[in-house]
């Protein structure tokens, strides 16, 4: 089954060669050629241990080899080009380079080699470092926009339909209490809800549609479709396969940092169930060595 | 990550100079690079409501969990006062030689408190913030600059204890207090330039952080905090002739000696060094606009590797 993933056409198409889609010819984001590789620091034995880390100091010479410093190259020569209209899946298997792609798309993450053109500046979606527990949820809302880049009119009118989208006060008037007081669920909630009240040029989500309950999930993925339609272009990364169906028409496959297929949802997924489903089997049949550094998840 | 993969597919064959033209020809620009200097000030400012509402959201989280809430804004400063009062003013009798010397003390004591708490917060503001630096887009000077106005806020909460101390010490009302708002103004940008040094710094290695309250420790005991540097200079006969004016232009000093000059009567103007305006001009001047720069110069390597 592998081999004819490998021969999989579109992997070989040009962008320009694509076949028409309903979305525009517009590109918004191009990733030419990209490499991106971590250097750890610290890695190497007893980082902990006072004696190890004035070895360290003492032998200066050495010093990058004896603290360890490891590279992992996490994304491996991914070329692709995304259009206006587009809704993109990232999938594959945990650690294969899908969140930190998504991190080097939004500018966040250097480039090693190659690099990623984009129209105007993608935002990953994700206010959560902004906002502060100690605070109540209302003048959360108001902070998180304002780190989103939004002005103080546009939060006051969005507001209201922030708050209701949330679905926070409909138990009872949370909004005034401290974030920290909410369960987990409900912190989700709303932080889902202040990052998507700002129109993207470019949105990337990361797992964002795993939280809260049923109902929030499907009036998650109903504004996603809605800042798809003002936005442009979104890139959703989840282990999710039903969102991913619900939400994307063109699925990127990542595995081990390589861009292993590219096509219309139903198509890649279908081969990556396959993948995902029969992957003991394969480990059986053909062993191969361990790779020598772990991929960051 | 235990599952065998066959070897990946080729690379798709497009021409480098394909994609990179594509981007070209529909005017893509490269993701996460540095923004020219007037750019990046323009997107400062665009965010000085996030930079506002940030420091204020710190200050107020700050306290949010102690039962008596925004009262340590005052209380704190207060409490630091009285043990300094308690050590160097009862114990080792240092007021003997200073007139009003409980105003000279809290004087120096909240001017400096803000000094080396910029300075502090400055150093951990991109290396304690990385998950808001890695989650959104903003120009990074926001954060160490947010922290500057977070305890220039903070000291005006002193200073407001501070003039019912003085009032409640003799000290007259007098139209030089008004002095206190370009010495804060001064002292405010040399804060900010310092903090945005330290935040470069502490980005790159964040062991500075653990030294830095030795440095600061050092520097407020020879900035005259306690005590005043010419008695101090005074009794010591064999010091060499440039220590006196070295430890007295030095920024902490300055810019302490002339808010005691604006806001304590019996604090004259003889013990301020000479062209002190223009000292304390110029501190601001080039350690807030140098540092400024020297910040935005690594703006792109904030949160990455």
């Amino acid at each position: 089954m592998a081999e004819n993933v490998s021969d999989t056409p579109s992997m070989n198409e040009t962008p320009t060669e694509r076949e028409p889609r309903t979305v525009s010819d517009i590109p918004t984001v191009v990733c030419d050629r990209v490499d991106i590789v971590y250097r750890v620091n610290g890695t190497g034995a007893g980082r902990g241990s006072a004696t190890a880390a004035l070895n360290r100091m003492l032998r200066r010479k050495n010093a990058e080899k004896a603290a360890g410093t490891r590279t992992v190259h996490a994304v491996k020569n991914v070329s692709f080009v995304a259009y206006k209209g587009e809704a993109i899946g990232l999938i594959g298997t945990n650690g294969s380079g899908k969140s930190t792609l998504l991190k080097a798309v939004a500018g966040l993450l250097p480039v090693e080699n190659g690099a990623i053109y984009t129209d105007g500046q993608p935002s990953l979606l994700g206010v959560n470092a902004a906002l502060m527990g100690d605070l109540t949820g209302e003048k959360n809302v108001y902070l998180g926009g304002l780190a989103m880049g939004m002005s103080r009119e546009e939060i006051k009118e969005r507001y209201q339909d922030i708050v209701d989208f949330s679905g926070i006060n409909e138990k009872g008037d949370f909004i005034t209490l401290p974030m920290r007081t909410y369960s987990s669920g409900m912190g989700a909630r709303l932080r889902f809800s202040i990052a998507a009240a700002k129109d993207h040029d470019v949105l990337l989500i990361d797992e964002a549609l795993a939280t809260g309950d049923a109902s929030f999930r499907m009036r998650s993925e109903e504004r996603i479709r809605e800042l798809r339609q003002h936005a442009g272009t979104v890139f959703l990364v989840s282990h999710n396969n039903k969102s991913i169906r619900d939400t994307c028409e063109r699925v990127l496959w990542l595995e081990r940092g390589v861009l292993r297929m590219d096509g219309p949802t139903e198509d890649v997924l279908a081969e990556y169930e396959a993948f995902t489903g029969d992957k003991s089997d394969k480990t059986k049949a053909k062993p191969k060595p361990k790779p020598k550094v772990a991929q960051p998840s | 990550m235990t599952q065998v993969l066959h070897t990946p597919p080729p690379a798709p064959v497009t021409a480098e100079d394909d994609l990179a033209a594509l981007a070209a020809r529909h005017g893509l620009s490269v993701s996460g690079a540095r923004p020219s200097l007037p750019a990046y000030v323009g997107q400062l400012w665009a965010r000085r409501h996030f930079i506002t509402a940030f420091a204020t959201a710190k200050l107020t989280a700050q306290y949010a969990q102690a039962k008596l809430g925004q009262v340590w804004q005052i209380m704190t400063p207060l409490l630091n006062a009285t043990v300094y009062y308690f050590i160097f003013g009862v114990l080792l009798d240092t007021k003997r030689n200073v007139p009003d010397y409980i105003p000279f003390l809290v004087t120096g004591v909240f001017i400096w408190t803000f000094t080396s708490s910029s300075i502090m917060t400055g150093t951990r503001a991109i290396a304690g913030n990385l998950g808001l630096v890695r989650a959104l887009h903003f120009p990074r000077a926001a954060l160490p600059i947010s922290f500057c106005l977070q305890q220039l806020q903070q000291l005006l909460f002193s200073m407001a204890a501070l003039a019912v101390i003085l009032l409640c010490f003799g000290v007259p009302v007098a139209a030089s207090w008004l002095l206190a708002i370009p010495v804060l103004i001064l002292q405010f940008m040399f804060n900010t330039g310092m903090s945005l040094i330290m935040a470069r710094w502490g980005a790159k290695t964040p062991d500075i952080s653990q030294l830095m309250p030795f440095v600061l420790r050092t520097w407020m005991y020879i900035s005259g905090v306690m005590w005043s540097i010419d008695k101090l200079t005074g009794k010591h006969k064999g010091l060499p002739d440039w220590v006196a004016p070295v430890l007295k232009d030095n920024p902490a000093a300055v810019y302490i000696d002339l808010m005691r000059y604006a806001l304590i009567d019996s604090f004259h103007g003889s013990q301020l060094p000479p062209h002190v305006w223009i000292v304390a001009t110029g501190w601001a001047l080039v350690v807030g606009v140098g540092g400024f720069i020297y910040f935005w110069k690594a703006e792109e390597t904030y949160g990455r590797g």
